[in-house]
């Protein structure tokens, strides 16, 4: 296998481990909306409200940034790395 | 002050004019105090504001190709960040957003996870590809990957349709805070919001249109987050809403156990004013199916992976790596904003709704509430209405109807906060619709002057009369939304809407397979984009007639049924013809590898 056959490989697998995480946040919590929305959560807020109002998108926002990082050490990992950067 | 390039100067240029915003508004509060009426102080807000637009638009002008389209590829991460916020954030989501939360509560509350979580598909499967490949636009991609004219003039197609259909609600709203900020009339405040947008936009293309959506998000955080803060301490609810209104949150459920939800019959509801609503839904409370959320979140977050305005935005960034990190960026700042229209709701629901405080009107006497000043104000405005249905004299839960825009533009005066608050508000909604308006408004006359014009009809023109051409077209096609929004067909959320629809069910696989799957070709791409955005039509044009529709898709979420058709057509088609030639195929791998040149070679 070429290196950016490999390089690929594993590109491949942090995304679909990153549209996982996406996937229980976005969608796969809210099957359940109304038996955790009796549950106290964070602050005192109920889960399921918590969630639509800040949990989901605050762990949205972490998750590209880890995604982002990830991404970077495999291209650096392969040498497909830029190199001038701004 | 500002020695050497303007790019390395960006956080003292930012930094200078938000100190001078900040001047700006505390020297209105001073006007204020001194006299200075409310009309004069909402015209302050909103031209002073929009002169400093245009004069960054004036300062940013180029006559370079690459400045015009893709704002020299430079733009740094966080900023460009900010600018994918404000030109994300529209008009709907500053005025219409917590209105909506107020009203409808958890099942509205899915646009919230859809606008955010369709981040994570942009950033992982099409952002920094799209920017290797090293497009001007979003269609030059779908030009370039799958070869062939056609399927360039329909990707076009498609984001001509989503993004106007985007665009005129966007005109629409600069017109409404136009007309109501500077007190002309809807007709006339189109047009002086639409010269408004153009000035941003025209002279410098992309560049002129980045920098002043920067400047446009900073003004349009201010005036949103610091009313909220202003609010909640006034209120004595927590100096930091956000991690404090459990107590609130959970006091509007008790008064809601208290008052109950009585039904109004018919002919009561026939006498309220059009477009105004009581409260029907409980506020926090799970009011809706899991799968009615669920589409519509994943319509949005599909239709967010499709929207040009978007995608191109990460374009302009100086490498791979910072368009992967800008997505994060832009996340953020657009988190900032969203997590606090719940709180902004919850506030706004439980000033009025709470006999316990003084500015809690249910359970009132009738002659008691038209009394008072602020809601004197606001039914002229035709954004407050009660009536006496049962007769008794004092004001039930269900007699109480409001506009959703009110929840933004009114809770600041019904907490009793300076008016200086509603004219920054008012600059802040007018930053958010313009900045959006100008995004749409580029990302359709690029598309028309660089993939038809200049790929398709003149290959040979010289970069001058290209860029003439996009500018005429950027006046063309301004015109044509400021026509059509001066006609007032829709509400403001409703097309919204729609342009994620259209997008998500035209766009999303063509793009994504681009990528992600080297066996698709021109064939597939070309029934995918048609059938998809075509299929969509016909399902809305049928729902919207009566009819039934099939698995729950509603007119708000028919983009799933697009998608599906688009998706099934691309794959059974690609699969029917020849696979693409081995240059295509060198490309997609090309595209793959953040390192080197960019696949078109500049």
């Amino acid at each position: 296998m070429s290196n950016a056959e490999k390089h690929w490989e594993k590109t491949r697998s942090l995304l679909f481990v990153t549209l996982a995480i996406w996937f229980v946040f976005s969608i796969g919590i809210f099957l359940f909306a109304a038996e955790m929305n009796e549950v106290t959560g964070p602050f005192g807020y109920p889960w399921t409200y918590w969630f639509t109002c800040q949990g989901s998108l605050g762990i949205f926002v972490i998750l590209i940034f880890w995604f982002a990082n990830r991404q970077e050490k495999i291209d650096e990992e392969f040498g497909f790395n830029e190199r001038e950067d701004g | 002050m500002i020695k050497g390039k303007f790019i390395d100067n960006l956080p003292k240029v930012y930094g200078i004019y938000t100190g001078g915003f900040i001047g700006f508004i505390i020297l209105m509060a001073i006007g204020e105090q001194m006299g200075m009426t409310a009309k004069a102080i909402g015209v302050a807000f909103v031209a002073f504001t929009i002169f400093i637009y245009a004069l960054i638009g004036y300062l940013s002008r180029t006559a370079q190709a690459d400045a015009y389209y893709v704002a020299g590829r430079q733009v740094p991460t966080v900023f460009n960040g900010m600018a994918t916020a404000a030109d994300w954030m529209s008009g709907a989501s500053f005025v219409a957003m917590a209105g909506g939360i107020y009203f409808k509560g958890y099942g509205y509350m899915a646009l919230l996870v859809g606008w955010t979580g369709g981040y994570i598909l942009v950033a992982t499967l099409l952002a920094p590809y799209l920017r290797k490949f090293g497009c001007y636009t979003v269609p030059d991609f779908i030009g370039t990957r799958y070869g062939g004219n056609l399927a360039r003039f329909l990707a076009v197609v498609v984001l001509t349709v989503a993004s106007f259909t985007y665009v005129t609600a966007q005109i629409n709203a600069t017109g409404t805070i136009a007309s109501v900020a500077l007190d002309i009339d809807f007709k006339y405040a189109v047009y002086v919001g639409l010269i408004s947008i153009l000035l941003c936009s025209m002279l410098g293309g992309m560049r002129a249109v980045t920098w002043t959506q920067v400047a446009q998000y900073i003004v349009l955080i201010i005036a949103y987050l610091l009313p909220i803060f202003w609010i909640s301490n006034k209120m004595g609810a927590g100096f930091f809403p956000h991690f404090m209104l459990a107590d609130e949150v959970a006091r509007i459920g008790e008064l809601e156990q208290q008052f109950g939800f009585v039904k109004n019959s018919a002919a009561d509801l026939a006498t309220v004013p059009k477009g105004l609503a009581g409260i029907t839904k409980a506020h926090s409370a799970v009011n809706a199916t899991p799968w009615a959320f669920i589409s519509l979140a994943l319509a949005m977050m599909m239709g967010t992976a499709s929207l040009p305005h978007v995608m191109m935005r990460y374009f302009t960034t100086p490498s791979v790596k910072a368009a992967r990190k800008s997505v994060g960026w832009s996340l953020f700042f657009i988190f900032l904003l969203y997590s606090s229209a719940p709180m902004l709701a919850t506030l706004s629901k439980l000033s009025l709704i709470d006999p316990t405080l003084s500015t809690g009107i249910i359970g009132k006497s009738f002659a008691e509430v038209q009394s008072i000043d602020w809601f004197q104000n606001w039914n002229q405005a035709n954004l407050m209405f009660i009536s006496d249905f049962n007769g008794n004299g004092t004001l039930e839960l269900n007699e109480f109807f409001m506009g959703g825009k009110a929840v933004v533009l009114a809770t600041p005066e019904i907490a009793g906060l300076p008016y200086v608050i509603s004219g920054l508000v008012a600059a802040g909604g007018m930053a958010a619709a313009m900045s959006t308006a100008d995004g749409l408004i580029l990302a359709i006359a690029n598309a028309i002057s660089h993939d038809v014009y200049y790929k398709m009809i003149d290959p040979k023109a010289e970069t001058a009369k290209r860029l003439l051409v996009a500018r005429l077209l950027l006046v063309i096609i301004g015109f044509a939304g400021a026509t059509i929004a001066a006609m007032e067909i829709q509400g403001i959320l409703g097309s919204v809407i729609w342009a994620f629809d259209f997008a998500m069910s035209g766009l999303f696989f063509p793009l994504v397979l681009g990528v992600w799957w080297k066996r698709a070709n021109r064939q597939g791409a070309i029934a995918g984009m048609a059938l998809g955005l075509g299929s969509a039509i016909w399902y809305l044009v049928w729902v919207r007639t009566g009819g039934s529709g099939f698995l729950g898709l509603s007119q708000l979420t028919f983009g799933i049924f697009g998608a599906g058709v688009s998706f099934i057509a691309m794959v059974v088609v690609s699969l029917m013809t020849q696979e693409p030639d081995k240059a295509t195929q060198k490309m997609v791998d090309e595209v793959r590898i953040p390192s080197g040149r960019t696949v078109t070679g500049k």
